[in-house]
């Protein structure tokens, strides 16, 4: 199944032309200084990107030396414990819509930067990590897209003593070996729905790998963290809350759930990028409606945040 | 010998029964006191007491009767007769059962006095600005019997300072008003009493008496003449409330009340621009401790006199104009309390009255007065730590400042005047100077001393960047800096001047009367504009920027192409380039000639004057906009740190303090949820955000953790508020960059998930 992925890597056009129901991806757009779609200064300052030749850049991203990556920031309290350096890697094989990030979903809207020079700007950290209770995030996108690449890094985050976490949808788990998940000290999964077809309609995509996904984790005994975006009127049927439940209560190492409520600050990407947005008129849920679903949650005896 | 054989023991004061003995007793030394008598406290916030029902109905009284009218009004009322001075109004109170700390600076709460010895004109301004008519017989004595400081300055001012002024370049200035920044050591009045400290002050100016004359000794022989006379007036004070302040203060109430007329007797003959009250709870918790233990104070009771102090601290009130106002963003004073820390034998100096410090805004809700400065280091004792982190998060009341780096350079009974200015107690004082528009210097640099906003040549002889083709950053650099050596010499300039006339007409004789006799004096010197600067050298140096020019061959815009490093990132490139100027200022700052040999500082501080900067500036290579505010202080340039808050800390923290010793400030702004999901869990990250900024070598940060008031406050200012992180799951957006929409779908968000 990694083959899957490897097939996706530098190449967008077949991925967006096989999704069902994709936004409209105008192409073209400027991709680089200059552009509307990333502000000076955002994204990867501080790090240096890697300028190849085509086929070596494609040798270096097989073996991961080499990953797109969309940002990264110093974070807090929001994905994972403490204060966290959040790597955004840039590509991801769902099509969430609800999706804050659009801009993350194609690899080649990345900058390639190399493992290792990543590797020093998290080893830069270590005190900070350490005064906080933080580590390394993975997310994205889909780290999983690239999954030599997190390879080397979970790996070098070990080797540094530094707590690592992924933020994944799970999809594409089978790309995670059982040599990552040793890296791995937490794993945020991201369970977007429990009923099969709503999971279909949000992302594009299938439920099961990411629950396969979960169970392994579960085995290995890896932490986890579920998280679960309330969309009133896509997500929050509550058989469908119920569904999720019952798979999160299936897995012996979760040790919280997060209820996220959906909000609309994603929304001028979209417009950026070019791409239709068929969430415009869903508002936040309600403060009655979150509750209601954390109650679900907690109704199996869960930690709820 | 015999183990008695104390010298001053027959003299010992009733006072100081059961105090531990030492180097204090027979000479001025608070420090040395609370080193040997404190008790540092290592527990948690369990012990301390709500407010009494005696401190929630003053305070009822003074909200309703009072603030109420003065919100309403602006000003409540102005005494047009009286010229203020230490004793020049009859006791006041509150209310009937005002009676736990008392006196107030005027016959009535919130009543402002005239202080015309800074300068009559804005007296007059204020006065009418507030409604009323200026009395002509005061008006007669200050414009036509007695000279003011403004009148000496404005005699002095050479005509490149005049350019300077009226240009905005340098700007400001302390030359209509108070100085401020100098921290009278009132602990002195509780501890020895002012009968003693008078005799000590007689014996320093006679201790001199047989030296030749010269214009030093005279002035030093002048200066002790005044502060005795300021003592006087301050026995004086007490024993219009009814205290005989002569002695040594007896009680933790009397050691607080003492200590308070001290600072009062400031705050009546002074209206500098920062008047802050020093390092005072472990010097309380002396006393707390031995009447606690005696059996004569309760919790509640030691409660409710720090809540009384506090409320007093709030009601602090300066004839100022609006324009005043403007710059300084409503009516501060900068009342600033300093605490924690370590002391040099490694004991925190956190006791129990530190915490009930903290607690008042608790008992009587949040307010920005006193200014509460915690002194940080990531090994206070974690009871504190957490109970500091928790009010933060409750009230967005509390700055920080590290330890560390004041501690290394001014000792362990050092306190901050005014934000981030650095001072050992009793032994130092600055030479205020408000600061430089460092950016707008670049922007003359490059125009060859033409002032962007008006074409006038402000500065003669300086060549400006010619051609049309993009700027090259060597050759800017090379003017820059050029055009640093006019800018600063022009400013300290001014500085020398104000100081020297502020000594001569406005001499702040009780303040330095609680100093001891020779003290250090600082030149704060201070740059605006920090972060624009860096990030337009940063543009021209990485990216291709193109000089826009009016028809007169004025450069007015920048076009940039391409991508460069922003300050606040934590990326060398640009953090390398504020280090640059900050070290580049301070360096030509240090070649001046300073008035009374004071010791030049730099600090990298706007308070809120970065919006009045702004709108004297014009437009830079880094896409700031003509007219719109400066980020704060240090802080990086508004919504260019993309890299979260301890990117932008660590960026900051790479300023060299040794560059800045007068400080450097950061001002932080987190929602409660981008600290996390619930209390414990802010707590935590909290603490662990300063112990990480601290241990990175950050200097100073101003914490908000937001209210509603603040989120729709920044709504109406988002320059007040340039990181503002609004954090839903994995994606952060910089609430000031949001539409008034967006802005307002957080506002309900946030507070649905906080009901």
């Amino acid at each position: 199944m990694s083959g899957e992925v490897g097939t996706n890597v530098g190449g967008t056009g077949t991925l967006v032309a096989e999704r069902a129901g994709a936004p409209v991806v105008e192409l073209g757009l400027p991709l680089v200084g200059g552009s509307n779609v990333r502000a000076q200064g955002a994204g990867t300052s501080g790090l240096e990107a890697e300028e190849l030749e085509r086929s070596e850049r494609l040798a270096q991203v097989r073996t991961g030396e080499l990953g797109s990556v969309h940002s990264w920031e110093l974070v807090t309290a929001v994905d994972g414990p403490g204060t966290r350096m959040t790597v955004f890697l840039s590509g991801c094989p769902l099509q969430c819509l609800y999706c804050h990030n659009p801009d993350t979903w194609e690899m080649r809207r990345g900058t390639s930067v190399t493992a290792e020079e990543l590797l020093r700007r998290i080893g830069r950290y270590r005190r900070v990590f350490a005064a906080t209770g933080g580590g390394l995030t993975i997310s994205g996108g889909e780290p999983l897209m690239q999954p030599a690449f997190v390879k080397r890094l979970l790996r070098g985050a070990k080797a540094m003593g530094i707590h690592t976490t992924i933020d994944t949808s799970g999809y594409l788990g089978r790309a995670c070996t059982d040599e990552m998940i040793d890296d791995l000290d937490l794993v945020l999964l991201d369970i977007k729905s429990g009923d099969e077809e709503t999971y279909k309609r949000v992302t594009g995509r299938e439920l099961a790998p990411t629950l396969e996904f979960g169970r392994r984790l579960a085995e290995h005994g890896t932490p986890m963290w579920i998280r679960f975006v309330l969309v009133p009127g896509l997500t929050d049927a509550v058989e469908n809350v119920e569904k999720v439940a019952d798979h999160v209560q299936a897995l012996s190492t979760v040790e919280r759930v997060e209820v996220l409520p959906f909000h609309q600050m994603g929304r001028d990407k979209w417009a950026e990028l070019g791409m239709r947005y068929e969430l415009d008129g869903v508002r936040a849920p309600s403060a009655e409606l979150v509750e209601r679903v954390r109650d679900q949650f907690r109704a199996r005896g869960l930690t709820v945040m | 010998m015999s183990t008695t054989a104390t010298p001053v023991s027959t003299a010992t004061p009733a006072e100081w029964t059961g105090f531990v003995p030492g180097p204090w007793t027979d000479t001025i030394d608070v420090r040395d006191f609370i080193q040997r008598n404190y008790t540092p406290y290592t527990g948690d916030a369990s012990f301390l007491a709500g407010p009494t029902a005696k401190t929630l109905g003053i305070w009822d009284t003074l909200e309703k009767k009072f603030l109420s009218v003065e919100r309403a009004k602006r000003v409540y009322d102005v005494d047009t007769h009286t010229p203020a001075d230490i004793d020049a109004f009859p006791a006041g109170y509150i209310s009937e059962d005002d009676d736990v700390v008392v006196g107030l600076q005027t016959d009535v709460p919130l009543k402002r006095a005239m202080m015309p010895n800074g300068g009559w004109r804005m007296v007059e301004t204020a006065i009418k600005e507030a409604g009323l008519e200026p009395d002509p017989e005061i008006k007669r004595i200050f414009t036509q019997y007695r000279k003011t400081h403004n009148d000496a300055v404005f005699d002095i001012y050479t005509p490149r300072i005049r350019a300077a002024r009226s240009s905005h370049i340098v700007t400001g200035l302390p030359d209509a008003y108070g100085r401020g920044r100098i921290i009278g050591d009132y602990r002195r009045v509780a501890l020895y009493g002012v009968d003693a400290l008078i005799a000590a002050k007689l014996k320093d100016k006679d201790s001199v008496a047989d030296q030749p004359f010269s214009e030093n000794w005279a002035r030093y022989r002048e200066e002790h003449s005044e502060q005795v006379k300021a003592l006087k007036k301050l026995k004086r004070l007490g024993e219009q409330y009814g205290f005989d302040l002569g002695r040594p203060a007896q009680t933790f109430q009397e050691a607080v009340q003492w200590t308070y007329f001290g600072y009062l007797a400031s705050v009546k003959s002074q209206d500098g621009a920062a008047m802050s009250i020093g390092r005072l709870s472990s010097f309380f918790d002396v006393y707390s401790e031995r009447d606690i233990a005696a059996g004569t104070l309760t919790e509640e009771g030691a409660q409710e006199i720090i809540d009384a102090l506090v409320l007093k601290l709030r009601i602090v009130r300066f004839l100022r104009t609006i324009d005043y106002d403007q710059i300084f963003s409503g009516d501060p004073y900068w009342a600033t309390w300093s605490d924690g820390g370590f002391g040099e034998d490694g004991r925190a100096l956190v006791t129990k009255t530190s915490f009930r410090l903290l607690q008042t805004l608790r008992n009587l809700g949040p307010a920005p007065e006193p200014n509460i400065t915690i002194f940080w280091d990531p090994a206070l004792p974690d009871g504190y730590k957490d109970f500091c982190a928790a009010i933060s998060i409750e009230t967005s009341a509390i700055q920080y400042e590290s330890d560390e780096q004041i501690r290394c350079h001014w000792g362990d009974d050092a306190a901050i005047a005014c934000c981030v200015s650095p001072m050992t107690i009793g032994k130092q004082m600055q030479f205020f100077g408000a600061r430089v528009n460092a950016a707008k210097s670049l922007l003359y640099a490059i125009n060859g001393g033409r002032d962007e906003m008006s074409g006038k040549l402000i500065v003669p002889g300086y060549e400006a960047v010619q051609g049309d083709g993009p700027l090259d950053f060597d050759e800017v650099w090379a003017k820059y800096d050029q055009m640093l050596d006019w800018v600063t010499a022009t400013y300290v300039e001014a500085l020398n001047i104000i100081h020297y006339s502020h000594d001569k007409y406005a001499y702040e004789s009780i303040e330095m009367a609680l100093h001891d006799d020779e003290i250090v004096r600082t030149l704060g010197c201070g740059i605006a504009g920090l972060s624009i600067v860096a990030d337009s050298l940063a543009a021209i140096k990485y990216a291709k920027v193109t000089p826009v020019r009016d028809e007169t061959g004025l450069v007015v815009d920048y076009v940039t192409e391409g991508e460069f490093p922003v300050y606040g990132n934590d990326d060398d490139r640009a953090d390398e380039l504020a280090q640059l100027v900050v070290k580049t200022v301070m360096d030509k700052i240090r070649k001046l000639p300073t008035y009374r040999d004071a010791v030049p500082t730099q600090s990298v501080l706007t308070i809120t004057s970065n919006v009045v900067y702004g709108k004297a500036t014009g437009s830079f290579p880094s896409g700031h906009q003509k007219g719109t505010p400066f980020a704060p202080g240090a802080n990086p340039e508004n919504g260019m740190d993309t890299h979260g808050m301890v990117a932008s800390m660590l960026s900051v923290g790479k300023l060299d303090y040794n560059d800045a010793l007068d400080g450097i400030s950061l001002t932080n702004t987190i929602t409660p949820s981008g600290l996390g999901r619930d209390k414990d869990e802010q707590v935590g990250n909290l603490v662990g955000i300063l112990d990480a900024g601290m241990g990175e070598g950050l200097y100073h940060a101003n914490i908000n953790v937001l209210s509603r008031e603040t989120l729709e406050d920044a709504i109406e200012h988002p320059e007040k508020y340039p990181n503002l992180t609004v954090r839903v799951s994995g994606y952060a957006v910089n609430f000031v960059k949001l539409t008034k929409e967006q802005q307002l779908d957080v506002l309900s968000r946030t507070f649905h998930t906080n009901a």
